[in-house]
């Protein structure tokens, strides 16, 4: 029986989460034994049509055309993957989802008029059904094979919805949220980075995006509190890589 | 026996006379700006000359005026990470022909050697002696691990803002469960008073170079221990604790403690007597190999009360429920004890600085109200 048939696609994105696959390296050839890679731009121009049993889709819904495309995307799609915080959430790009776009067009392009754009960025599961949404900004490439090896095998994929925290506490790592009084998003953040910016004494941004149950208004309130964080740097801080995540966005909102 | 007076100089004979034993000295030192447990080669490694400050949510290193080795108390690691590690893979399956191959995990049993254990971290240890070896089924590297570690426990000479050892009956005073107990006092002179709890101990003790107790010696040592209970601050009543958890298992208080916790599961990690675990399964791409890895979970994460048909504790003010409750109530009925050694971690260690001792009276006191 033939392997089955991967595509990678790209929306609004920085290409940084595709290349995770490519970024796999000594497990390259695991992947490319156990799937045909049929439509990866970013690897080979060679394509092969669809349909396609496994599509990993990156990147987010911003134009009228991109809004028709997912469709077909979807369409021709059996397991339909969603990856990183663009695909998941609509990305840093969604900031413009609180702005006006026209305004932005008209600042950054000489003729805006050739510019179709929708007023907001958003998730892919906005627009279809999605099985199954990575996180990160960028995703965690084991992760990525984790979740490609699960739908494979048709298992659940081991990508916990817990806190960086675990993580971060797990590695050993002294809390800088306790120990240096800085505000840091693994409380309220979704694991699968390994506390990357914690484990080099840096407050967590939240890359991953919230995890199940996250308490944002606590962790806010605390910052401001008893961290002095004004409400600008909480405004920054939750409105980043995934400020249309709802919890997010909603925590962001509190200090317009 | 007897304690004995060793001067402080002497720790790094102390430290070379358990290497020389095969040990590896693990004990607290300075790190990322707190106080951790990793190697030492030398008492230089210890946090010499340093205090920790600490309060709900809230840790910070301070210089001592003095040279003192073990000034300050306990940090956010525990010694659990040494005999129940984080992380571990249990074993491997490989593909051989129509077959799967087991290929089991070498046993990995460091001999530690534990250096600078308090009180309630012997209290913490004896918990996890009854979970993972006091029942039906042993964890044996838990139990090998145990067996061979060396205990040389220190009395706490000063207790944080976050200690509430003294009404959880686990210290200052380290009374058992050691090989070798110091008490360090720092004054016109520097030493320790030294006493054996073991044969282990009592051969260590007589390869070092130590002299009589004095009477001032020994009331200079005994004064110290008897200030750090003293000055204690935090308190549980813990006069029928166990009921007064199960009284109130509807309380709505679940829920307004849940407005402030964070579900992030930092208390149970850092928690020295908390012990749960999941088993993962993981095959690679080929199919050929797959492995199983234990690693810490926490009643606070999602999957942790998953069984089919989805989670058991889906709410945050459930999850603390549970945790509170296991802790302070139902453990005396699954373990014979409590689970709170009252060490502190949990309040210091928790990034929105929930107080469990503050919980227990607010309960108290919805009750009376």
């Amino acid at each position: 029986m033939a392997n089955p048939k991967l595509a990678v696609w790209k929306f609004a994105s920085c290409d940084g989460c595709q290349l995770s696959l490519l970024d796999c390296e000594d497990e390259l050839l695991a992947v490319a034994g156990a799937v045909e890679i049929a439509n990866f731009p970013e690897a080979s121009s060679a394509i092969i049509d669809g349909p396609y049993e496994i599509s990993l889709v990156e990147g987010s819904i911003t134009t009228p055309h991109d809004a028709e495309r997912i469709r077909d995307v979807r369409a021709q799609s059996g397991v339909l993957i969603t990856i990183g915080a663009c695909a998941t959430a609509g990305g840093i790009q969604a900031l413009r989802n609180f702005a006006d776009v026209e305004e932005f067009t008209r600042a950054v392009y000489a003729t805006p008029e050739y510019i179709s754009t929708l007023a907001t960025s958003t998730a892919i599961s906005d627009h279809v059904k999605v099985d199954f949404e990575l996180r990160g900004c960028p995703i965690n490439k084991y992760q990525l094979l984790e979740v490609i090896t699960a739908f494979l095998q048709r298992r659940k994929p081991n990508v916990s919805a817990q806190s960086v925290c675990v993580e971060c506490k797990r590695k050993g790592n002294v809390c800088i949220t306790v120990a240096h009084g800085e505000p840091c998003l693994g409380p309220v953040t979704h694991a699968g980075c390994g506390a990357l910016c914690p484990s080099y004494n840096r407050g967590c941004y939240g890359c991953f995006g919230p995890k199940e149950l996250p308490n944002t208004a606590s962790l806010a309130a605390w910052a401001k509190q008893e961290l002095g964080a004004s409400d600008t740097d909480l405004k920054r801080l939750y409105h980043n890589f995934n400020t249309w995540a709802q919890p997010f966005r909603d925590q962001g909102q509190a200090y317009d | 026996m007897q304690a004995r007076v060793l001067e402080a100089y002497q720790l790094h004979t102390l430290i070379g006379l358990l290497r020389e034993r095969g040990y590896c000295c693990v004990g607290p030192t300075v790190r990322d700006g707190a106080i951790v447990y990793d190697r030492i080669a030398g008492p230089t490694d210890l946090p010499v000359g340093w205090t920790d400050e600490q309060a709900p949510g809230s840790y910070r290193l301070k210089r001592r005026d003095d040279g003192a080795y073990f000034g300050y108390v306990v940090g956010p690691h525990s010694w659990k990470k040494y005999v129940f590690p984080p992380e571990r893979r249990l074993w491997q399956l490989k593909r051989a022909g129509q077959q799967f191959e087991r290929v089991d995990e070498p046993s990995q049993t460091p001999k530690y050697a534990f250096i600078g254990v308090r009180a309630c971290e012997i209290a913490a240890l004896r918990i996890q002696d009854r979970v993972f070896t006091g029942g039906e089924f042993t964890e044996p590297e838990y139990e090998a691990r145990r067996e061979l570690a060396f205990v040389v426990a220190v009395n706490c000479t000063q207790s944080a803002d976050t200690c509430f050892c003294v009404s959880m009956k686990t210290g200052p005073e380290v009374k058992s469960g050691y090989d070798l107990a110091l008490t360090e006092v720092v004054g016109e002179s520097h030493y320790f008073t030294i006493r054996a709890g073991t044969d282990r101990g009592r051969e260590v003790l007589a390869s070092l170079k130590t002299s009589a107790v004095n009477e001032a010696q020994r009331s200079a040592a005994n004064t110290r221990v008897r200030q750090a209970a003293e000055s204690q601050t935090r308190t549980v009543d813990t006069e029928g604790i166990k009921e007064l958890l199960q009284r109130n298992y509807e309380s709505e208080q679940w829920k307004e403690v849940a407005e402030r916790c964070l579900s992030c599961a930092n208390c149970t990690m850092a928690c020295p007597t908390c012990f749960c675990s999941s088993v993962e399964d993981v095959a690679d791409l080929t199919g050929e190999h797959a492995e199983r890895w234990r690693r810490w979970d926490s009643c606070f994460n999602p999957e942790f009360s998953y069984i089919h048909g989805g989670e058991v504790r889906k709410t945050t003010a459930s999850r603390y429920r549970q945790w509170m409750t296991h802790k302070l109530s139902t453990w005396f009925d699954q373990f014979g004890s409590s689970g709170c050694v009252g060490c502190g971690r949990c309040i210091t260690w928790c990034p929105v600085g929930i107080d469990l001792t503050e919980e227990v009276r607010k309960m108290r006191a919805g009750e009376t109200s």
